[in-house]
């Protein structure tokens, strides 16, 4: 610009306070919704829930729901859904399984070939939603059948007619990679930390929490990767966009095709990891692996803010979404309600969280 | 004055049986804001998306800067530095303003896997850009869904321009904008003229067209009822032009010249 004006003041805007700039991202409710859990769990609960070994309880099937939950939130952000990463987590389980069991190989070699197996699947989902142009809503719900039914099938294949194909631990022990998928992390340091009197042990004297499970650092560490993604790539970019406005991106240049292909391989990915994670920790697998996972990881992805018609969300939303669940899940033991309200807890969670994204969309975009 | 940016010299497009355009020529000369008014039907859509590489000339030929061109696509013609702003505008009402501007354009830094959108850049351009239209943002960060509608129109103009267009053509960019809010895309695009740019601008608004029109071409019925000059034509003419003359001048009598 040759000149440049210099812009006069809008009389009509009100400076914004820190909460309404707040209110504006898409995490507050999910970290809301964290401080109200622990608020209520810190008044009705054993106070055993907040101790380390409390935490690592709840922070361990949150997750495994994690790492579900930020490929179900990107998948969601860019405007489509997944109903079959359950069923995923089971093929993928199986794959995985057959891969250490029945041909033997080294850890080497089956994780990468689960994690490309998982991607061809996601794929397949994605070129079918977008070639056809249906809704994603059901071309996964068919696919939600078909990889559980596959999975039931290749198992009785795989072992000769069971529907459990055990084993795993046995053929992975000893396996230099072992320890990064299953376990715990920083052994060394929970000992140390035993010795020098920080942590609470046992009367033997090792520590009552031998580690960080490795599930909890993977959920750290793909939470982390899928901000930045989000926040500071032009794929992140492309992602907001092509959820936003399929057309405007495109548009725009932005290849929603490609982007929404991709999207719908990593959440594929994101299943093949739990799928390594709880296989590997279970030393078997069995046809009703990652059962329900599919709504439990778009409920986490809703109470993170992610919209149900895309465009809006974070993975750290998701993130938080997810602890909330494993909370509610794991806490409702240290308290003396029925354990079943767990569902009507969740049901009523999501609800308040839909309400709360609706308004707070309509924040954003200032409709009226 | 020097050679036009683009020719349009006898185009035709014609679908199956359907002749849209019949031998329409135009051009545009740099600086300059070249009006092209048309009632609806008239076959300005077909023209401007001939002109942006949408569609293909069944015959006739498009010179860029005197050099005969052929767009296969959108996205050639924008390269070629023929932008279009359509009236939905491509813009997403969640993202943020920076984020629409540079949607599918994301200044990087670093390399590798390690690279990234270059976010503060992006800001930076993006508030200095507005700024020179004229428009204050509260923050780069703010949604495009609480601008208004001229502003967003802005916006769309001004990455067009950011990303080298030469001409920029605007479709209807004041058909549903209010009175305030038309002046400033106006503004806007006088302000765009004097960077040398060229404009096509798409209205069947007479009185807007007058306001920074340079030169006015009407069409009418897939033809041009010819090119005049500002200060050649009045506005009651160019309406005349544009609605095929008789039928409109019964009409006004019977409305008391109101139209």
């Amino acid at each position: 610009m040759s000149e440049v004006t210099t812009p006069v003041g809008d009389e009509r805007l009100k400076a914004e306070s820190f909460g309404a700039k707040l209110m504006k991202r898409p995490e507050l409710g999910a970290i809301a919704g964290v401080i109200l859990v622990v608020l209520f769990f810190l008044a009705t609960a054993d106070s055993s829930m907040f101790t380390l070994s409390g935490v690592m309880n709840f922070m361990t099937p949150a997750a495994q729901l994690g790492i579900l939950a930020i490929g179900a939130a990107m998948l969601m952000i860019g405007g489509e859904f997944d109903l079959s990463i359950g069923s995923m987590v089971a093929f993928a389980g199986l794959f995985f399984a057959a891969c250490v069991v029945n041909w033997g190989l080294p850890l080497v070699l089956a994780i990468p070939l689960t994690f490309v197996f998982a991607a061809m699947v996601g794929g397949v989902n994605g070129t079918i939603v977008i070639r056809s142009g249906l809704p994603s809503f059901i071309v996964t719900l068919a696919f939600l059948f078909i990889l559980r039914g596959l999975s039931l099938v290749g198992l009785k294949l795989a072992t000769g007619g069971s529907t459990q194909l055990r084993g795993v631990r046995e053929a992975v022990e000893g396996d230099w990679l072992a320890p990064f998928f299953s376990g715990e992390a920083f052994g060394g340091l929970f000992a140390w930390l035993a010795d020098a009197g920080l942590i609470e042990t046992f009367k033997n004297g090792t520590p009552k929490v031998p580690g960080i499970p490795v599930e909890i650092i993977w959920f750290v560490i793909v939470a982390l990767l899928a901000t930045y993604v989000l926040l500071r790539t032009p794929v992140g970019n492309w992602i907001f966009a092509s959820g936003g406005d399929r057309v405007a991106a495109s548009n725009s240049g932005v290849p929603v095709n490609k982007v929404k292909v991709s999207l719908f391989m990593l959440t594929a990915c994101c299943a093949a990891m739990v799928a390594i994670i709880t296989v590997m920790d279970a030393g078997s697998t069995d046809a009703r692996r990652g059962f329900q996972k599919e709504f439990e990881a778009i409920i986490a992805a809703v109470i993170g803010g992610c919209l149900l018609t895309g465009g809006y969300g974070s993975a750290i939303g998701a993130f938080f979404g997810s602890i909330i669940f494993g909370m509610v899940v794991i806490g409702l033991t240290y308290t003396n309600f029925d354990q079943d309200w767990f569902q009507v807890f969740l049901g009523g969670m999501l609800l308040i969280a839909v309400l709360f994204n609706n308004a707070i969309r309509k924040r954003v975009t200032g409709e009226r | 004055m020097s050679e036009p940016i683009i020719h349009m010299d006898q185009i035709e497009k014609h679908f199956g049986n359907i002749i849209a355009l019949a031998g329409v020529s135009f051009d545009v000369f740099p600086g300059e804001c070249h009006c092209l008014l048309g009632d609806n039907g008239a076959g300005k859509s077909t023209f401007i998306k001939t002109m942006s590489g949408v569609h293909k000339p069944t015959s006739g030929q498009i010179f860029l800067e005197g050099k005969p061109m052929s767009f296969d696509s959108p996205r050639d013609a924008m390269e070629a530095g023929v932008a279009t702003v359509y009236q939905d505008l491509a813009m997403i009402p969640l993202m943020s303003v920076t984020r629409n501007f540079f949607m599918g354009r994301e200044p990087t830094k670093g390399w590798g896997i390690f690279k990234r959108f270059d976010t503060t850049r992006a800001n930076e351009i993006t508030m200095t850009e507005m700024a020179g239209m004229g428009i204050r943002l509260r923050s780069p960060d703010q949604a495009v869904g609480t601008l208004s509608g001229g502003e967003r129109q802005t916006v769309a103009i001004s990455r067009a321009v950011h990303f080298g267009a030469k001409v920029l053509i605007l479709d209807e960019p004041t058909s549903a904008l209010g009175v305030r809010q038309t002046s400033n895309v106006l503004a806007t695009i006088d302000k765009v003229r004097k960077n040398g740019i060229g404009i096509v601008f798409i209205t069947h608004n007479v009185r807007h067209a007058m306001a920074v029109g340079d030169r006015f071409t009407v069409l009418n019925r897939g033809k041009t009822h010819g090119t005049a000059k500002r200060g050649e034509i009045k506005a009651e003419e160019l309406q005349d032009l544009m609605a095929g003359g008789q039928e409109l001048a019964q009409l006004e009598g019977s409305l008391g010249g109101t139209i």
